[in-house]
């Protein structure tokens, strides 16, 4: 026996959307192993909403985790969570977003338990039985395969990619018992004063590290982001900008793609005027399917794109938009 | 105060691994990470706008006389030998003294590991010399892990504030005597203010500070200064903790990324129009 224990990270008030493709995933795997799948929620606001519905991923085990004295939200705190679920559950391996918050929890619980971490993961199996994490790096341009040989494994996945590798979330059985933990935080976190937390304001494009359809603009716009803004909205999908565009002022630097911005991984990425410094394809280069758009024929952005458009996106993106939005109002 | 940095490999150059899949370093273009400039930065920010307390200012706080302390900022790095190329620039930059921890059980250490050192480190110079904060820069630009600051400060038990954009640090007072430190970080839905005791861990992003040019000064002392270079030995630790042997991740294989086969072209006109229609069927044909 053993457990996969899945973080469900409810910072993000979508919370669903990092923790539906990992229990999916969770469920995926555990069925294959014999592991139980247990999802941990930290704090409180764990309602009959929430239990329903992480019921209905599929069989599970429910922690609710009270942490004593120190904010909830913490790394320290979730990290000390995590790790009193995981010896609850024997847990093999322990499942969290990979975004930046996600990555801290993972190095917390990691070395407070001496285990084996896997950061920006793309996919884990169980191979002779080893965790074994997938993962591009050095801006996408290599492939690795990890292996963690301590009793826990934890590994920080992005959720995209979870969602792609993943079946649609199994049918509920509505089976999920609830357990209860109260655990004493650590004095680094219980010293920590949380003197503001304010929430950013939610704009009506859906959020960049979440979105299926990503437009980026970069150098290429000349500073004007309506066209970007244009052919993300008939694509239903969110603005994002290069670190030039966001040095410019020319989009909120929150809107930054790059290794030091937002890592997305969309199904569709459309770089606009964007060159594809390694700065900005370590950002974006587990994005599904690429299209470039610039004026440069020899564009680094075109070696990673599946679709290569030789053009000036100012005329190419309202012309674009324009179609894709008469093709909708057609099929629609 | 000390400063994380670390050596690595030019992201723009052609960066590849080795046979027992780790990354080569040690090429001509290896620098200083440049994200680490940003808490050096925050690091020589902080230094000097924090006046060098005496037994004097002490009084004002009521908690009597002190011995003097100096402020300083430590650069400290774990790496082969030619990671002093980071120790050198973080002197040019104006750091006060440089720590190099080098040893060859170090080779291969992944992240958890990495941190066991970091922390022992630390651990070494807090015993010489009271230290108040680690910062570290917001990741390393060859891993891209952004996961060792937290670790560290799990295992060193201090306070991590990390990701921040904004740094300050409060002199000792009665309520808090050791000082503290708040800042500012912006998560993906929030933005925080944080507070903590001294010591602490905290990793700066690079919208926090900007970097320094290194002045002639600083070139010239980079050049004289003493680095001190340590092992595992020094550190309490055993060979066994560190490197290879001390990991539980194990890189199995690494790919360089397949070729696009299939990749369509499209170049446009005058007025882009014609390409525009093309590609709108394309992104239709690919269920968007």
């Amino acid at each position: 026996m053993g457990a996969v224990v899945v973080l469900v990270d409810h910072r993000d008030p979508r919370w669903r959307g990092s923790a539906a493709p990992l229990l999916a995933l969770a469920h995926e795997l555990g069925g294959r192993q014999g592991w139980s799948v247990d999802a941990v929620w930290v704090g409180p606001g764990h309602d009959e909403e929430v239990a329903t519905w992480v019921a209905s991923t599929g069989p599970v085990v429910q922690h609710v985790v009270q942490v004593d004295g120190a904010d909830p939200q913490l790394p320290a705190s979730l990290g000390c969570a995590l790790r009193a679920v995981a010896d609850d559950a024997a847990a093999r391996l322990v499942l969290v977003p990979s975004t930046f918050e996600g990555r801290e929890v993972a190095g917390q619980l990691a070395a407070l338990t001496g285990s084996g971490v896997v950061v920006g993961a793309s996919s884990v199996v169980v191979e002779d039985g080893l965790v074994v994490a997938g993962k591009a790096v050095l801006a996408g341009s290599w492939r690795t395969r990890c292996a963690v040989t301590s009793p826990l494994a934890v590994v920080a996945l992005d959720v995209h990619a979870a969602a792609a590798a993943s079946p649609a979330t199994p049918p509920g059985t509505g089976e999920a018992e609830v357990r209860r933990h109260r655990v004493q935080a650590p004095a680094a976190a219980s010293a920590v004063q949380v003197l503001v937390r304010a929430a950013r304001p939610v704009t009506e494009r859906p959020s960049l590290a979440e979105a299926e359809v990503v437009v980026v603009g970069g150098r290429g716009t000349g500073g004007d982001f309506s066209g970007v803004e244009d052919l993300a909205d008939a694509l239903g999908g969110a603005v994002g900008a290069t670190r030039v565009a966001t040095d410019e002022g020319w989009a909120p630097h929150a809107l930054q793609v790059g290794q030091t911005g937002v890592t997305i991984s969309p199904r569709l990425y459309v770089g606009a005027g964007v060159s594809g410094a390694v700065h900005h394809r370590g950002g974006m280069a587990a994005s599904a399917t690429v299209v470039a758009v610039n004026t440069d024929p020899d564009a680094p952005i075109f070696e990673v794109a599946d679709v290569a458009v030789v053009a000036d996106v100012r005329t190419l993106l309202p012309a674009l938009a324009a179609e894709v939005r008469s093709r909708r109002h057609r099929s629609g | 105060m000390v400063a994380l940095v670390k050596h690595v490999p030019d992201v723009q150059s052609a960066r590849s691994f080795t046979a027992e899949h780790r990354l080569v370093r040690g090429g001509p273009d290896d620098s200083l990470n440049e994200l680490d400039e940003d808490c050096l930065e925050a690091a020589l920010h902080l230094v000097e706008a924090t006046p060098t307390s005496s037994g004097q200012d002490d009084d004002e706080s009521g908690d009597g006389a002190r011995p003097t302390r100096t402020h300083r900022v430590t650069a400290l790095t774990v790496g082969p030998p030619a990671a002093v190329g980071a120790l050198r620039r973080a002197l040019a930059m104006g750091a006060t003294d440089a720590v190099h921890v080098s040893d060859e059980a170090v080779a291969g250490s992944d992240a958890v590991a990495t941190a066991r050192v970091v922390a022992a480190a630390v651990d070494h110079l807090h015993a010489q010399h009271p230290v108040d904060l680690v910062l570290a820069g917001m990741a390393a630009l060859d891993g891209l892990g952004s996961l060792v600051p937290s670790a560290v400060a799990a295992l060193l038990g201090w306070p991590q504030l990390t990701l921040a954009d904004r740094v300050q640090v409060e002199p000792g007072s009665p309520g808090s005597p050791g000082g503290a430190v708040t800042v500012r970080r912006t998560t993906a839905h929030h933005v925080e203010e944080l507070r903590a005791p001294l010591p602490a861990v905290v990793s700066v992003t690079d919208q926090a500070f900007r970097p320094r040019s290194p002045s002639l000064k600083g070139l010239l002392a980079a050049r004289r200064t003493p680095v001190d270079v340590i092992g595992l030995a020094d550190l309490g630790l055993a060979a066994s903790t560190a490197g290879a042997a001390g990991s539980t991740t194990r890189v199995l294989d690494v790919q360089p990324r397949p070729e696009l086969a299939d990749q369509v072209r499209l170049v446009a006109g005058q007025d882009g129009r014609d390409v525009a229609a093309e590609l709108a069927d394309l992104l239709v044909e690919r269920g968007f």
